[in-house]
């Protein structure tokens, strides 16, 4: 009998001989003979329950996480903590173990959980209609080229390098499948380069990308930028980082047609990059053009009220080829997180987590820039990261990779290393700030950093690198 | 199990009033708010409390706080859990959603992915310090890669849908390194949704292939359409039907002379486990569903995973990153220190991939709950699984086969089916006056979730049934007597599936209204 399974030989005879079948392999005639595996699989045999956990605990032992030490890593995933409320209530059958909700009428916890999600990213991003999530960040901000392209007729996408790496590579391996061109839009002092992008976009732009804050952390000014867009008729999408939201002007209200972004910052865990989820917000325009679940309120024959799945003309079950997208299994119970951490928060927690990020932040880029060889890169507002150029203290070029290792040997996973995204900043890391990360921590990195740059191993070996151009973009 | 419920009659055919305490249950956590409460706290601040115009020019920040709701921690845990039992799940009772595989989800794989190990380890961690999860992303690459009969595995897609558009990506990348420009993807009449709507994303136009009259492919239909433009075929085996095609080889080598490539929607591939593999048939590029096939819960519609298998003449082109191990010896420099030990690093240099689908590596907490369960199964235990799972879908369709399901509601296609199969209540329609919809929501009063229904389109008010290896016997009992007992009903009365369901927290709802004017979001003061 194999495991979590609960017939039993005699009942394997009994069912065999209702079916008039003498044994389970007639069942699988109709597999042709020369296709059959005819061996058993190459995979270990089974294992009881404690061998599985200990096998996958030893895995587990063998990752330097965010319990294990001080960790800045961001880049938009972050380590907040989740609420035990979160994990109690998301793990409960009801909502674990549904499939999507298609009888409503049994689904009504889900749906109603999509439902105050749904008016939670409404707020937050300040446009009236958002979905019930999609998969997770970059690919929701591909999923909003598609949109754009879909309402304008227009392939030309045009990005600010501000955008997530992540992002703006997936939209272009999307770009393949819809014929779309991705233009980029370098930075000038930490943000995207207004007059750059003026000059990029033009009648044949479907839509601009930018991100808030930017992937160094610093606030853009989305209002202005989104002017020079609509004047040539492009689609403005935002991709935003949820918590930021608790304190900056909301894309909505700085002229976006799309707010998107990634989810994870909200009630999920870090979980080695997913499961989180991806949000998906627009304007009223978009709401028969939107991908992915929606729901929407609705009353029972007895007139009762009830929340069932909406506008599912637009979906791929009913519409198929014609559907504004492919996306069938999202990431429901994220997003129930997600509503979950913001009740918990609340309207006060939210703001006071934003005003407690900005204020560690700004302390945090302070103290270390007054570290000897760390440099802020830029000195554009930030919410909760920022990007730092490292140097040895003696004032040469640092091997970053070295740095890091030698940091994280001191306990601290000291930022995120930019130089395979951007090689213009090789020598700079992003450091991301949370509530779990104290005054002390920050206290911590600066006295490590400073160690560390002072060692000589740190040194970048032979011939100085010919300096980088700051601007590789468009 | 009793299909006449646990009061042993059967459930009421008509609704009561509703209460006070059922109408207070449909507010939102919004509508529970009250200005000055709150749950969360923050830890006290420890640095300069600075104004924070100060900090970030006044004309960025915010004007006013977002409207979340302001309740306490008791009353957060009481909304959530109140709403939740509005929901019926897996465990409390049987769910045959055909095409959905609805398995027991185990809770070991619960425990093993949230070890702060896995749960806290940031996407972005050196990946020497991630040498554990590099490793189990590894070890699950080699799994599905023996399952699908194909040597290479990315764990990048998010689903089954995100699978299928990297499938046609990567057959675009094929043929553009080939120097070809091929424009259709042939889909048959049973697909699946996302097929044709991931066809459309990915840039194809679709081609609608024909079922023959026992449920496979038409051949004759597929030979007209394979031609130069074909791009690919994208198909389920066993189809949506249930049904293996038997001509599974003859339909590959078509498609494959005409120089399409494969693609095996590996929504049902809970049927054929250690029997038979899409590689072994001739398919280029397979996904999996880890929600289905390995049991990771489905949490009300994801979070899921959608890795992708594929045979040599792909792998040029898949994804960044990949996920590799390094032989001792080769280490050094390419991430290890060349100390002679196996390291697993993320290869990011692969010239003619088509680049990232997602951020990051993919749903890594849902690699572990299927790593856990391939290890649990094993693979004999995989194969069994795949058996038992016929055997309960064989031993269902027997019973149904009998008395009034039989007579209303029978097979589309009489044959035997893998670990799903299909049956039209037309004759119930037609006959009873009651339609396959109706059918379901009157399960709901009997505490089963209903079937698939009206899918695929090809079978005319369409139930598919797929009950997964994880169930009793005696529970497919209790279905089949209680779609006996309602069609028993329905000869007596037919108002009464007509109206169902009576018991359940809503009863049916005005879906075309709401369409018409949708209300997607509570106005909340300030909005209003
Ligand atoms: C046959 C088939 N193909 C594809 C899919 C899509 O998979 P997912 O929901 O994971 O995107 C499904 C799932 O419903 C399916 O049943």
């Amino acid at each position: 009998m194999s495991r979590y399974t609960s017939n039993t030989g005699p009942d394997r005879d009994a069912m065999l001989e209702a079916i008039g079948a003498r044994s389970i392999e007639e069942l699988f005639e109709d597999i042709p003979e020369d296709l059959r595996l005819g061996r058993p699989l190459d995979l270990p045999d089974g294992r009881s329950e404690t061998e599985v956990y200990d096998r996958l605990s030893e895995l587990a032992s063998r990752n330097a996480h965010a319990e294990g030490e001080v960790s800045f890593l961001g880049a938009g995933m972050y380590d907040h903590y989740v609420p035990a409320v979160v994990d109690a209530l998301t793990s409960r059958s009801e909502f674990l173990t549904p499939y999507t909700p298609y009888q409503p009428e049994v689904s009504q916890g889900g749906l109603q959980a999509m439902f105050e999600f749904q008016t939670a990213m409404s707020e937050l991003t300040g446009l009236p209609v958002s979905n019930a999530a999609l998969y997770e960040g970059p690919s929701a901000v591909a999923s909003a080229a598609y949109l754009a392209i879909g309402a304008t007729g227009r392939k030309k996408l045009v990005a600010s390098r501000g955008l997530h790496p992540h992002s703006r590579e997936t939209m272009v391996t999307y770009s393949a499948g819809f014929g779309s061109e991705v233009v980029e839009v370098g930075l000038e002092g930490g943000i995207t380069d207004a007059a750059a992008l003026a000059e990029a976009v033009d009648e044949e732009t479907a839509a601009i990308f930018i991100q808030q804050p930017n992937f160094l952390g610093s606030v853009e000014e989305v209002e202005a930028l989104a002017a020079v867009a609509k004047e040539k008729g492009a689609q403005v999408i935002v991709a935003c980082d949820p918590v930021a939201l608790s304190v900056l002007k909301s894309p909505g209200e700085c002229g976006a047609d799309v707010a998107v972004g990634e989810g994870q910052p909200l009630g999920n865990r870090l979980d080695y990059g997913g499961p989180s989820f991806g949000f998906f917000c627009a304007t009223q325009e978009h709401i028969r053009r939107m991908p992915g679940r929606i729901a929407g309120e609705a009353t029972d024959v007895d007139g009762r009220r009830g929340f069932a799945l909406t506008l599912q003309t637009r979906e791929q079950h009913i519409r198929r080829e014609k559907a504004t997208h492919n996306i069938c299994t999202a990431q429901a119970l994220n997003a129930l997180a997600g509503i979950i951490h913001l009740s918990w928060l609340g309207k006060r927690g939210f703001v006071e987590l934003g005003e407690l990020l900005v204020r560690r932040t700004a302390y945090a880029r302070e103290r270390l820039g007054a570290v000897v060889g760390v440099e802020p890169l830029h000195d554009a507002p930030v919410v909760r990261e920022f990007a730092v150029r490292l140097r040895a203290s003696g004032g040469g070029r640092v091997d970053t990779a070295t740095v890091l290792r030698l940091c994280a040997e001191r306990g601290f996973a000291a930022g995120y290393p930019l130089g395979r995204d951007y090689p213009e900043y090789e020598d700079c890391v992003l450091v991301a700030v949370t509530e779990r990360r104290s005054r002390r921590d920050i206290d911590g990195l600066a006295d490590v950093l400073s160690e560390v740059l002072s060692m000589e191993e740190v040194e970048m070996r032979g011939q100085a690198q010919a300096p980088v151009p700051e601007q590789v973009a468009s | 199990m009793n299909p006449l419920g646990d009061g042993g009659s059967p459930p009421p055919t008509s609704a009561e009033e509703e209460t006070p305490m059922q109408r207070d249950r449909a507010r939102t956590i919004f509508e529970r708010s009250v200005p000055g409460r709150r749950a969360g706290t923050l830890p006290a601040a420890d640095v300069p409390e600075t104004p924070l115009e100060d900090l970030i020019p006044a004309k960025l920040l915010r004007g006013r706080p977002a409207e979340l709701p302001e309740v306490s921690e008791p009353e957060i845990v009481r909304h959530y859990t109140r709403i939740s039992r509005r929901n019926f799940d897996l465990d409390r009772g049987f769910y045959p959603l055909g095409s959905c595989t609805m398995k027991h989800n185990p809770r070991v794989n619960e425990r093993v992915a949230a070890l702060p190990g896995h749960a806290r380890l940031h996407p972005g961690q050196d990946p020497s310090r991630a040498q554990g999860a590099l490793e189990l992303m590894w070890l699950l690459q080699r799994s599905l890669a023996e399952i699908a009969g194909l040597p290479h595995v990315s764990l990048q897609p998010s689903a089954g849908s995100h699978g299928e558009l990297a499938g046609l990506l990567l057959t675009r990348a094929y043929h553009v390194d080939r120097g070809e420009r091929r424009t259709k993807v042939l889909t048959p009449d049973t697909a699946h949704g996302t097929n044709p709507a991931t066809v459309t994303m990915a840039g194809y136009e679709v081609v609608k292939v024909a079922s023959n009259d026992r449920g496979g492919v038409d051949l004759d239909d597929l030979r007209a359409k394979a031609d130069e433009q074909t791009a690919c075929l994208m198909l389920t085996n066993p189809n949506t039907l249930g049904l293996f095609d038997e001509n599974i080889a003859e339909i590959t080598s078509i498609v494959r002379d005409a120089g399409g490539t494969l693609y095996y929607d590996g929504a049902n591939l809970n049927a054929i486990m250690g029997h038979t593999r899409p590689g072994d048939m001739g398919f280029d590029i397979v996904h999996f569903n880890l929600h289905k096939t390995f049991s990771q819960p489905h949490g009300g519609g994801g979070p899921g995973a959608g890795p992708i298998a594929v045979a040599d003449r792909i792998e040029p082109f898949l994804p960044v990153p990949q996920v590799i191990r390094r032989e001792p010896g080769e280490a050094a420099g390419a991430g290890g220190n060349g100390d002679g030990q196996i390291r697993y690093d993320l290869e990011y240099d692969r010239p003619r991939s088509i680049g990232r689908l997602r951020g990051f590596q993919g749903n890594f907490g849902v690699f572990v709950r299927a790593y856990a369960y391939i290890l649990s199964l094993g693979g004999d235990g995989l194969t069994e699984a795949s058996e038992t799972a016929v055997l309960n879908a064989n031993y269902l369709l027997a019973r149904l086969r009998e008395g009034r399901t039989g007579r209303y509601a029978p097979i589309a296609f009489d044959r035997r089916c893998m670990h799903e199969f299909v049956l039209s209540a037309a004759p119930a329609k037609q006959q009873l006056g009651v339609k396959t919809q109706d059918i379901a929501k009157r399960l709901l009063d009997y505490s089963f979730h209903p079937p698939t229904v009206y899918f695929p389109l090809l079978v005319d008010e369409a139930m598919m049934v797929e009950p997964t290896e994880t169930e009793a016997r005696e529970t497919l009992d209790g279905f089949a007597e209680a779609l006996d007992a309602i069609l028993a009903e329905a000869e007596q009365d037919p108002e009464v599936a007509r109206n169902a369901p009576y018991v359940t927290p809503v009863r049916r709802l005005d879906e075309v209204a709401a369409n018409r004017k949708p209300v997607v979001r509570q106005l909340l003061d300030s909005a209003a």
